[in-house]
């Protein structure tokens, strides 16, 4: 069928495929390849599989979840916005297949009493995993509905104790043409650079994600690490995040530098701020026929919107 | 003994069938392999490409005569209905299930948006192309029917905009599009400018 059309009362895209059945079907598939593959000469058997997810533990809910129909997870995995690998949807769970993310380091750098680079495991390890289940709103006028796991960004960033100048905090994606094939090309100024202020890094809602449907990040959704902060549009979430640095000055970011016209620094959800392409007063939500219309805030407003009393969000968009 | 192909009569059935390839390619996907996460947007790139293939294919006929002295002009007028064809279904796309008849939203994006804007352009631009593609039409039109149909020339340059202003930060591919439209219409410039001078020296040589 074409186009499906679902109610909210109808069952959830995630709930048709039993993980089961759909984990046995992967396995299947993996072995078929793996077997025409072997009689080509080469073996896959033995390899690791730089996909297969590895299940969380102990993850809590959330109050921030929301109880919209979550988007099955062959949509959120085969349909990416992440141009380290490639830029068409499709391209990222094709080419990110046997990205590596282990061993995987964080700097913490600039305004910070113990600027350092920590392991990933160390990084996360004083945590409690949540799972939160989030909206997110592209710039390109979809949207999905997605169960992230991760930890607050406010209890990573008080352990990283900023200093008094840190106003902002930049994120930085790895740069690595060889194992990002995407960056070979210089389609967007690599690497690709984020930032929030830091009352918004601060905000209960934004997280650092690491998993994805009770599993660690697939590659195409920027394992082994990203930010999620619901309330901005998609470019915003930055990907495999290899560097936090704690600024005075609002660090440069990508999109912005690509098309300061288009993309903000701010980029918050709004239905009001049109953008050069495509309207942002209605969305559609994958896996929907009809366009919904967009919230302000992506419907976060009345979470969020105190972090911008006072300020115009038409100039500051 | 090498079978001889009847262009005469087969050529045209062919060419026909051919042209409707990407469209069975494309439903026999919707059926059975499913066409992603967003199809909509899907059918209309699909679409959207095929359209200015098949109009940089159209418009390549007149440059393969010109520098190969291979003339295809009896397949052209089925080229350029199967680009309509094709824009049609990359328009009703965008009229029916994209915004399912939300006229307003339609008319703010025509406005608001310039890719949007050339495209819908061009469209319109191309119907009138279309409807005047008859026997009948080309002989009422007499001398104004060629006149008429030079407006595909900036219809294809409308089209390639169209997709250039789509594109968020990759513009390889439109810009692929565009260089071929600049070199087929090159062909031609050099060719009228050649038989002016062809023109002006046997005139030279006449008195």
């Amino acid at each position: 069928m074409l186009i499906r059309v679902r109610k909210a009362s109808e069952v959830k895209p995630s709930e048709i495929t039993d993980r089961r059945v759909y984990e046995a079907r992967r396995d299947f598939l993996k072995t078929a390849a793996g077997t025409a593959l072997g009689a080509a000469g080469l073996s896959l058997f033995g390899m690791p599989d730089a996909q297969a997810g590895t299940k969380l533990n102990n993850i809590g809910k959330s109050r921030y979840s929301t109880t919209e129909p979550v988007n099955s997870l062959q949509d959120i995995t085969s349909y990416n916005n992440f141009y380290e690998f490639g830029v068409e949807k499709e391209e990222p769970a094709q080419m990110a297949k046997n990205f590596v993310t282990t061993p995987w380091s964080i700097a913490v750098e600039g305004e910070v009493a113990k600027p350092a680079v920590y392991q990933l495991e160390d990084f996360i390890k004083p945590y409690a995993l949540e799972e939160r289940i989030y909206r997110l709103r592209c710039v390109e006028a979809w949207s999905m509905v997605i169960p992230w796991v991760g930890i607050p960004l406010a209890d990573i960033i008080k352990r990283l104790e900023p200093t008094s100048k840190a106003k902002y905090v930049e994120f930085v994606t790895l740069h690595d043409p060889a194992r990002m094939p995407g960056q070979k090309r210089s389609v967007l100024q690599w690497p690709y650079r984020e930032g929030l202020r830091m009352d918004e890094a601060m905000h209960p809602l934004a997280i650092l994600a690491v998993g994805l449907y009770g599993e660690t990040l697939p590659n195409q959704n920027g394992a082994p690490i990203r930010l999620v902060v619901p309330w901005k549009y998609g470019f915003k979430n930055i990907k495999s995040i290899v560097k936090i640095r704690f600024t005075e000055q609002q660090p440069p970011t990508t999109w912005n530098i690509q098309g300061p016209r288009e993309y903000g620094f701010f980029a918050n959800v709004n239905p009001d701020v049109d953008h050069p392409r495509w309207t942002q007063s209605k969305e559609r939500r994958i896996g929907e026929f009809l366009k919904r219309k967009t919230l302000k805030f992506n419907g976060y407003a009345e979470e969020v919107a105190s972090l911008y009393t006072g300020m115009d969000l038409v100039k500051f968009y | 003994m090498a079978i001889k192909f009847d262009a005469a009569r087969y050529g045209k059935p062919l060419l026909f069938f051919v042209c409707l390839l990407p469209l069975a390619w494309l439903t026999y996907k919707a059926l059975f392999i499913g066409l992603g996460a967003n199809p909509i947007e899907k059918i209309s790139r699909y679409t959207g490409d095929w359209t200015l293939r098949l109009l940089l294919i159209t418009l390549a006929v007149t440059p393969l005569r010109i520098l190969a002295g291979v003339s295809l002009v009896k397949y052209r007028r089925m080229l350029g209905l199967f680009t309509f064809f094709y824009v049609c279904l990359h328009f009703f796309n965008w009229l029916v299930i994209d915004n399912f008849f939300d006229v307003d939203s339609m008319i703010k994006d025509v406005i608001k948006h310039p890719y949007v804007t050339v495209g819908f352009a061009a469209f319109v631009l191309l119907v009138p192309l279309a409807v005047t593609s008859t026997n009948a039409m080309i002989k009422r039109l007499g001398k104004n029917w060629k006149r008429l149909h030079q407006a595909v020339y900036p219809i294809a340059i409308l089209g390639v905009l169209h997709y250039l202003w789509l594109v968020k930060a990759d513009n390889r591919e439109p810009l692929i599009y565009i260089a071929i439209l600049i070199a087929l219409l090159a062909v031609r410039v050099w060719d009228q400018a050649r038989r002016k001078v062809a023109l002006r020296n046997a005139r030279a040589v006449a008195t």
